[in-house]
């Protein structure tokens, strides 16, 4: 083992070593950046370079790539509201708000030294676990894969915001999306409506870009006002730091979590920063700015998910079974250099494993200080108007969701789960909560039957199943600790001096919106069970006792509602809340979702690049105001960057009605 | 029957041989050739998610090809998932050009859904034109708890409790299901794998105790398992000989293949549709597992361009330096080989689809 040790760190530590690492991850801090596209479009970029390579620094290249990805995609995350990827997604709850807030740069910098901090700390974890990982991999079966989806859902108690019951059945919206598509038990299709794209089922990176992005940018276009006033732009860059460092112990326990979560195949890493995110939630005293800009939003997710690389490693070395897309890709990588990956790896390989996982920490090092030195400048970005930066960001979330599957009914579902997420904003139901839900709803479904399968229902009694099960007892009872004490505090002090005059407010307005949208949700629940009536046993039995007992929860929800309970909880109206209503400098919720459908719709018939090159003039005119010269140039240049991309990486671009009618030259054809 | 399967297969290699030989002539003859693809780029559609079996194969194979095209033009691979594959297939048939730029590289998976007649299916094989075949093996192995050492003794295997871990039963595991339904041995097949590795992981974890795993596969990551004692192989589902018959996969030459293990089980050589049935999957979704196709109305001439690159690649050093580790040891099929691999495979009578579908219907309810 000593010997693995010094081989390894003289190899990581020579200048060629060191340089290719370097290149990779300038190449996947560029691409990274871009949301949706992420290591593996990179790979294509890097494949041909690899041939003739010599394997080593082929290797080096390839780690660079993959282990800056979840740096760099922070950018968009915090800045933006756009999450990058599915690992970013709980950084955009208190990121975002905190660049709201003006403190873009102090997000970035606790989020890159978060990453940086994540990476070593999970590689040094990384080290020593390796060498135990077989069997403590082999431990977790479908059986005790299915309770750490339990333990992940158990996160909604913490992420429900106001009103549980909301929250239960938002993260019921979550789990029923989640499960359209082939049943993984006979492989039937449940809630396609014959309709090829939903067969597939929706991807995650569209929910994460319509959940959370898409609501953003309309609530801001509204206000028309940029992201953050310059004025109130702090450098902040050095107060990130002393973020991490007072939140110390809490980095370093998201950093295990990261590893060890991110080790265990099947799950892979898209639960991993919502685990980090309900656990930082969970154990700090005061709650009440998460979600808000609280800077351990930032920490905890940041931590964990770099510190998931390097578990994701794991059975990627070990037992050939890729953990996430960018594993997947590195794994198609390693066969390509002619690494093949096993057992061998903890033995006579380990050598190689050490580079691999030191190389990966060095990455690290090198992406997030390249990242923490440019945050500074960057955050100027959300001083932008909006209105300016809008067309771009639309461009960018159309072309990040179109990535996911290349098929034009990614649009068409960016548009639906936009508007979903417009309506659940709007209306109160936690977007964390369903995304929860979405992002288990398959793992949770396919491990139950397995687990029964393999082991009858006596799998309960096994002892990682009980282990698991007691971290979800205890990690409900801080949640339900935590509603009550904000029931006893907040509501004691603030609710009372707030209480006459917001519900005097509530009550003046009408709240048929509400009913009609928690009367939609049970509509759709009651969808969801006759569905999976029609299905044989294996097939439906999921998805009917979710959709029956969310049927029941929401039903709750609306009576409450109907029954006129101003009071309750569930009364949730942000339109009345920000006071946007009857406030005549904002544009109404309508307007700015015609534009959306609007450029969809073009997408459908003039094909991606002409319709949002017509979108960019339109909206610059009419919306920002931009001189002649200025929209033009605007324009071209965004359709110049679409277009060089998309050919140097391969990547097809949305054809509409119009280029299937018609031959036309590229780029519009 | 598989007589007559048999002569059409010979004869098909027979055409085969003949036209390969011509074109090798032809090519002797004129030296230079008409196709150019200089400045060109080539894109060549995979439809599947980068980083996966069939992307790493496209991907290996790519800046060989390209070096041997005429005027060297560089080929893209051009990942679009979705559909089991249809997706993509069905995007090279509705749009493909015929110019030799655009080409599609197909899998087992591809080739699974249009035998099954799968609604989903928009490509039609016979439009298009094989340039290359590449064949795998497959090893099945069970636990050595279950107390049988070779493929003599899976009689016992008929009243214990077998579970299979499948990713679903149109997938390539129709092929290990459909043997051991043949071999009157039950299996419990449990799906949702998320492909054959994690089938393999729920085999090391006991989950379940019988599996499956492609040869390449089988070699780094069983062969471990076999030398601690806890996993023994039974058979291979064998090669396709010219003439068509099965025989034993040479790299595993003492390993009994399917057709063998079944007359040591029942006394007689397989026949009948169901073996017919079998074979037919077997070649499509291993024999021929991956092929690289033209699209429909692509020209003689650029036919022989791609196939004339894909034998110089196949040929050359780097090649058969590389090819081991990443493809097996496997000869590729080039020129009619190919040709013919994929018409054995994919030339199925409307009966035997019924057959097969009736077969999945009742016994995995599967609804087509």
């Amino acid at each position: 083992m000593i010997d693995a040790f010094l081989i390894a760190l003289q190899t990581i530590l020579t200048g060629t070593h060191l340089l290719y690492l370097s290149g990779g991850v300038l190449l996947g801090l560029a691409i990274g950046i871009f949301p949706g596209l992420g290591g593996i479009a990179g790979l294509s970029l890097l494949l041909p370079f690899l041939f003739g390579m010599e394997p080593v620094s082929a290797l080096a290249m390839l780690i660079g790539l993959v282990a800056v990805i979840p740096t760099s995609d922070t950018f968009t995350s915090v800045l933006m509201g756009i999450p990058g990827s599915s690992g970013s997604q709980a950084t955009v709850l208190d990121g975002f708000p905190m660049a709201k807030k003006g403190q873009a740069a102090r997000a970035l910098s606790a989020a890159f030294s978060a990453s940086l901090f994540g990476g070593l700390f999970g590689a040094l974890v990384l080290t020593l676990f390796v060498l135990i990982a077989r069997p403590v991999i082999l431990a977790f079966g479908s059986a005790e894969l299915f309770m750490l989806t339990l333990l992940g859902l158990s996160m909604v108690g913490v992420l429900a915001g106001n009103s549980l019951i909301k929250g239960l059945s938002a993260c019921g919206i979550g789990l029923l999306f989640g499960s359209i598509g082939g049943a993984p038990a006979t492989g039937e299709y449940r809630m396609s409506f014959d309709n090829s794209y939903l067969m597939d089922g929706i991807p995650l990176v569209v929910v994460g870009l319509g959940i959370f992005a898409i609501p953003e940018i309309i609530d801001l276009l509204r206000q028309n006002r940029p992201i953050a006033e310059a004025s109130k732009l702090g450098s902040g860059w050095v107060e990130g730091i002393t973020d991490l460092v007072r939140n110390k112990w809490l980095a370093i326990r998201c950093a295990i979590i990261g590893c060890i979560v991110g080790a265990l195949p099947g799950l892979g890493g898209s639960v991993v920063d919502w685990i980090a995110y309900g656990h930082a939630v969970q154990t700090s005293k005061d709650k009440s700015e998460f979600g808000k800009g609280d800077v351990r939003g930032v920490l905890a997710p940041e931590s964990s998910n770099n510190a998931k690389e390097g578990g994701g490693l794991i059975p990627t070395l070990l037992f050939g079974i890729p953990g996430s897309g960018s594993m997947a890709v590195f794994l198609g990588g390693m066969v390509l250099i002619g690494l093949e990956p096993g057992p061998a790896m903890v033995s006579t390989d380990l050598d190689i494993t050490y580079t691999i996982v030191w190389s990966l920490a060095m990455a690290n090092v090198i992406g997030a200080g390249a990242c923490l030195i440019l945050s500074k400048w960057v955050a100027k970005l959300t001083t932008i108007p909006y209105a300016l930066m809008a067309p771009f960001m639309i461009m960018v979330i159309c072309f990040a969701a179109f990535q996911a599957t290349r098929d034009l009914g990614d649009l068409m579902a960016l548009l639906g789960i936009g508007l979903l997420g417009i309506l659940m904003k709007r209306f109160g139901w936690p977007r964390p909560a369903f995304l929860i839900g979405f992002v288990l709803a398959g793992g949770m479904e396919t491990y139950l039957y397995q687990a029964v399968q393999f082991d009858g229902w006596g799998f309960l009694l096994k002892p990682g199943v009980i282990i698991i099960g007691i971290m979800t007892a205890v990690s409900i009872y801080f949640a339900a600790r935590h509603a009550s004490k904000s029931d006893d505090t907040s509501d004691a002090e603030s609710a009372e001096k707030d209480n006459l005059t917001q519900t005097q407010a509530k009550a003046q307005h009408s709240i048929r919106p509400q009913v009609i949208f928690a009367a939609a949700v049970c509509l759709t629940f009651a969808y969801g069970l006759y569905d999976s009536l029609q299905q044989s046993f294996l097939g439906g039995v999921f998805t009917a006792g979710l959709s029956g007992l969310m049927l029941i929860l929401s039903s709750i929800v609306l009576y409450k509602l109907v029954t006129n309970k101003f009071d309750d909880p569930v009364n949730f109206d942000n339109e009345i809340v920000a006071g946007y209503k009857g406030d005549q400098s904002v544009a109404s919720l309508m307007h700015y979702i015609y534009w959306l459908v609007g450029l969809i719709l073009g997408c459908f018939v003039l094909g991606y690049l002409i319709s949002i090159s017509l979108f960019f003039i339109a909206f610059l005119v009419l919306k920002a105001r931009t001189s002649f010269i200025k929209t033009a140039s605007l324009t071209m240049s965004a359709v110049l960057f679409l277009s060089v991309l998309s050919h140097v990486m391969v990547l097809d671009l949305p054809r509409g009605l119009l280029q299937d009618l018609v031959q036309l030259p590229w780029p519009i054809g | 029957m598989s007589y007559q399967l048999k002569k059409q297969s010979i004869t098909r290699l027979m055409q085969g041989i003949i036209t390969g030989a011509s074109i090798v002539l032809a090519t002797l003859s004129v030296p230079a050739q008409a196709t150019d693809f200089s400045g060109k780029r080539v894109e060549w559609i995979v439809p599947f998610k980068e980083g996966g079996g069939s992307d790493t194969w496209a991907r290996f194979y790519a800046p060989m090809i390209s070096k041997n095209l005429p005027g060297e033009p560089v080929v893209v691979v051009k990942n679009i998932p979705g559909g089991g594959s249809t997706k993509g297939a069905n995007q090279f048939q509705r749009r493909a050009k015929n110019n030799g730029l655009n080409v599609l590289g197909t899998s087992g998976s591809t080739q699974f859904p249009y035998l099954l007649g799968d609604r989903r299916v928009k490509y039609e094989y016979q439009d298009w034109h094989a340039v290359l075949a590449t064949p795998t093996g497959g090893v099945f192995y069970v636990n050595a708890d279950l107390g049988i050492n070779s493929a003599q003794d899976l009689v016992k295997l008929r009243n214990q409790e077998l579970k299979y871990g499948s990713q679903g039963a149109t997938s390539l595991d129709l092929v290990p299901l459909l043997a051991l339904d043949m071999l009157d041995i039950d299996v419990k097949a449990i799906f949702g794998m998320k492909g054959r590795g994690a089938g393999r992981l729920a085999f090391e974890r006991g989950e379940v105790n019988i599996d499956y795993q492609t040869s390449a596969a089988y070699l780094k990551k069983v062969t471990p398992l076999v030398k601690e004692g806890k996993a023994v192989p039974i058979m291979t589902w064998g090669i396709l000989a010219e003439d068509g018959s099965l025989q034993r996969d040479p790299t595993f030459p003492d390993l009994p293949h399917f057709a063998e293990v079944y007359e040591m089980i029942h006394g007689e050589a397989p026949s009948g549709t169901d073996f017919k049935v079998w074979k037919a999957f077997f070649v499509a979704g291993f024999a021929a597992q991956k092929g690289i196709f033209l699209p429909k109305g692509t020209s003689e001439e650029v036919i022989e361009t791609w196939q004339n690159a894909i034998a110089k690649t196949v040929e050359s050093d780097e090649f058969k330096s590389r090819s081991e580790k990443v493809l097996g040891l496997y000869p590729q099929a080039i020129y009619g080989d190919a040709t013919s691999a994929f018409n054995t495979a994919l030339s199925i009578s409307d009966a035997d689809k019924e057959w097969v579908r009736s077969w999945l219907t009742e016994k995995y309810n599967v609804r087509f």
